[in-house]
């Protein structure tokens, strides 16, 4: 616990401080950034251009050997990564849009091939002389071993690109996300922003390669933007929650594994990522599952009291235990069934927008809000002032309900 | 020298033909799905100041017409103009409302959101949304009685008021030719009723409106001027004299039956 509050203060030492930075970084970047990956609906995408990193990285080293380079030089082997995966992007792309294969056959062909030529390479240099030393393969899972100064400078600007571009193209790709026609039609070019989502994902993963790994980076892509989701209905806030969300699981999941020598980094900040998300999807307020079950509840109470109601309008008695002390405890009947003056007043409101949802669903063929046409609902709230006059001119003026004899 | 080169010579060169100053003007537009036109070498103007029906059977291009003049589609080959310019020179000055089917319901976005996004262009890449953009989005959702819906998630809306929420995006842009797509499929009566006094009142404005359309019993009321297409361009020009039952049943080749004609108030051929 002391060494996790010590990480946490950044006073785990300096590896570790850099780890926890650059993660935190390296998490807002690609919370950001895969927030229009997600409400694309192609997130799987980013799990082919991930995994068609992996022979750039290979092609990389022997080209830095064979030139008497350093085969470990950071930047030039990201450089090689960042070519093959837009080489797989461009697959992809390729085959679902000329091809009579959908998207996701597409994805999983590109994805294996890559991954599979890769390790190919990978084995291949393990054969050189100087191969053995190499450890490429930590770009599968992240190693944070030999994180230097300068791998978190490249995490900042990278990452500080990549949410800048974000920021400056939220609006574009938002139009994109919710309305391609539309989007086409005031002379967007779709596929142009299509192709730069994928290029700020692809740029993403390639500067989260060394911390997190080829394998385990599309979580962070894809993680955080939908536990955002579960808390807004507004698409600039998912991008910056999700850019947080990001952050915090970086730096939490560094700072956890710092505190123990066995702990891996990459996996654990997927985990903590994924906590939050577990999180968010049981107790998030209106789309949890908590929620969800709190509106079931209420659902029932609404359905009872409103078939009490209608029994008391129609001067039936309440025979059901639950309906009847419901309503004895909102003082709408007393305990013997009769209503009180508050329940005949209710009943009365209660059977005129029963009238009014009859000719409601009379008007309305539409599939989108049949769920609604429940008559539990508040009529004010789904239909507008101008669709309930229409509704009472059709019903003819008010009548007076007889209370119960 | 003969007397038509003569003639030729005197007033120079043939002129080009003038350019169609008309809100929307195709040529030749042909749009296809592999070898199947859609559409084929439709020349259609549609003319200022109007609103005008497109008109046609199940899959006779109707949408196709207004999408690929829009350039959401490719088109095969044919030129289109906005107000006499090509249409990228002119985008500010259509406002398009895609049918509903084309959305991600699910989207986080509410329904004044949908409203500012008509303003993005406007607004441009770095611009801030202001209060005034906002105070303009509302204003937009009123005039289609939509106001107290602004923050509603749109997938919570009924089929009728998403396309008004539509109806007041393409408001905002404030444009002078509307383009919609089926505006009235699968909404309520009120909604109906909201959006063609929208339309009409567009229309008086002096702005230009254009429906694909598919209840041909309203077209006469709706409507000033009906384009009938059927792949190729059947007939256009007034409703009083081109909603007739002879170019019905060439549009729709017979699959309209008689007694469904005589229904319709059409114009004495």
């Amino acid at each position: 616990m002391e060494s996790f509050l010590a990480a946490l203060l950044l006073q785990a030492g300096y590896n570790a401080a850099l780890v926890g930075i650059g993660a935190a970084l390296l998490g807002f970047a690609a919370g950001a950034a895969g927030t229009f990956l997600f409400l694309r609906k192609r997130a799987l995408v980013s799990d082919a251009v991930a995994h068609a990193t992996l022979p750039g990285i290979g092609l990389a080293f022997i080209v830095l050997v064979a030139l008497g380079g350093d085969g470990r030089n950071l930047i030039g082997l990201l450089a090689g990564s960042a070519v093959t995966a837009w080489i797989g992007l461009i697959c992809v792309e390729w085959m679902a849009r000329r091809t009579r294969l959908s998207e996701d056959a597409a994805i999983g062909a590109v994805l294996s091939v890559f991954f599979g030529i890769g390790i190919v390479l990978l084995t291949v240099i393990q054969t050189l002389g100087t191969g053995r030393q190499a450890g490429l393969e930590g770009f599968l899972l992240g190693s944070t071993a030999g994180m230097l100064f300068e791998d978190a400078v490249l995490i900042a600007i990278g990452g500080g690109f990549a949410v800048l571009a974000t920021w400056l193209l939220r609006r574009p790709m938002t139009l994109v996300a919710f309305d391609p026609d539309y989007a086409a039609a005031s002379g967007y070019d779709v596929r142009r922003i299509d192709i730069a989502i994928m290029a700020l994902v692809m740029a993403v993963t390639v500067i989260g390669l060394k911390l997190v790994g080829l394998v385990l980076i599309v979580a962070l892509l894809i993680i955080p933007p939908v536990t955002a989701r579960f808390w807004t209905e507004r698409a600039e806030l998912v991008i910056w929650s999700a850019g947080a969300l990001g952050a915090v699981s970086g730096y939490l999941g560094a700072a956890i594994s710092a505190s123990a020598p066995a702990l891996p980094t990459g996996p654990i900040i997927v985990l903590v990522a994924a906590a939050l998300f577990l999180f968010s999807l049981l107790f998030a307020p209106a789309r949890g599952v908590a929620a969800a079950l709190i509106g079931h509840r209420r659902f029932q109470v609404r359905v009872h009291r409103r078939q009490g109601l209608l029994a008391l309008t129609r001067e039936e008695p309440i025979l059901e235990p639950y309906t009847l002390r419901l309503l004895t405890a909102e003082g709408l009947t007393r305990p013997d069934g009769v209503a009180t003056e508050a329940g005949r007043a209710q009943a009365a409101k209660v059977a005129r927008d029963e009238h009014r949802w009859e000719v409601a669903r009379d008007i309305h063929q539409d599939a989108a809000l049949t769920g609604r046409y429940d008559g539990l609902t508040p009529i004010e709230e789904v239909f507008t002032p101008d669709e309930i006059a229409e509704f009472d001119r059709r019903i003819g003026a008010p009548r007076a309900i007889e209370g119960p004899a | 020298m003969s007397p038509d080169l003569t003639l030729a010579a005197q007033s120079g060169q043939p002129a080009p033909a003038a350019p169609d100053l008309a809100p929307l003007a195709v040529r030749g537009l042909t749009v296809s799905y592999g070898e199947t036109p859609a559409v084929f070498s439709v020349d259609a103007s549609f003319a200022a100041g109007a609103m005008t029906a497109i008109v046609g059977p199940n899959g006779a291009g109707k949408s196709t017409l207004l999408k690929a003049a829009l350039g959401v589609i490719p088109r095969l080959s044919g030129e289109v103009t906005i107000f006499g310019a090509p249409i990228d020179a002119a985008r500010d000055r259509i406002a398009y409302v895609p049918q509903r089917a084309s959305v991600d319901w699910d989207f986080p976005t509410t329904a004044i959101g949908v409203v500012l996004m008509g303003l993005y262009r406007k607004v441009g890449l770095i611009g801030r949304l202001t209060g005034a953009h906002r105070a303009t989005a509302l204003a937009c959702l009123d005039r289609v009685g939509m106001a107290g819906f602004a923050e509603r998630q749109i997938g919570q809306l009924s089929g009728g008021q998403q396309q008004r929420v539509f109806l007041a995006r393409a408001l905002a842009q404030e444009a002078d030719l509307y383009l919609l797509d089926e505006p009235f499929a699968g909404v309520d009566a009120a909604t109906e009723k909201a959006i063609i006094d929208v339309l009409k009142h567009l229309r008086d404005e002096g702005k230009s409106v254009a429906c694909v359309h598919h209840d041909l019993a309203t077209v006469r009321d709706y409507f000033d001027r009906v384009l009938f297409l059927n792949v190729r361009r059947v007939a256009e020009g007034p409703v009083e004299t081109t909603f007739t039952a002879e170019n019905l049943n060439a549009a729709y080749g017979g699959r309209l039956a008689a007694t469904h004609i005589d229904e319709l108030q059409l114009a004495s051929a």
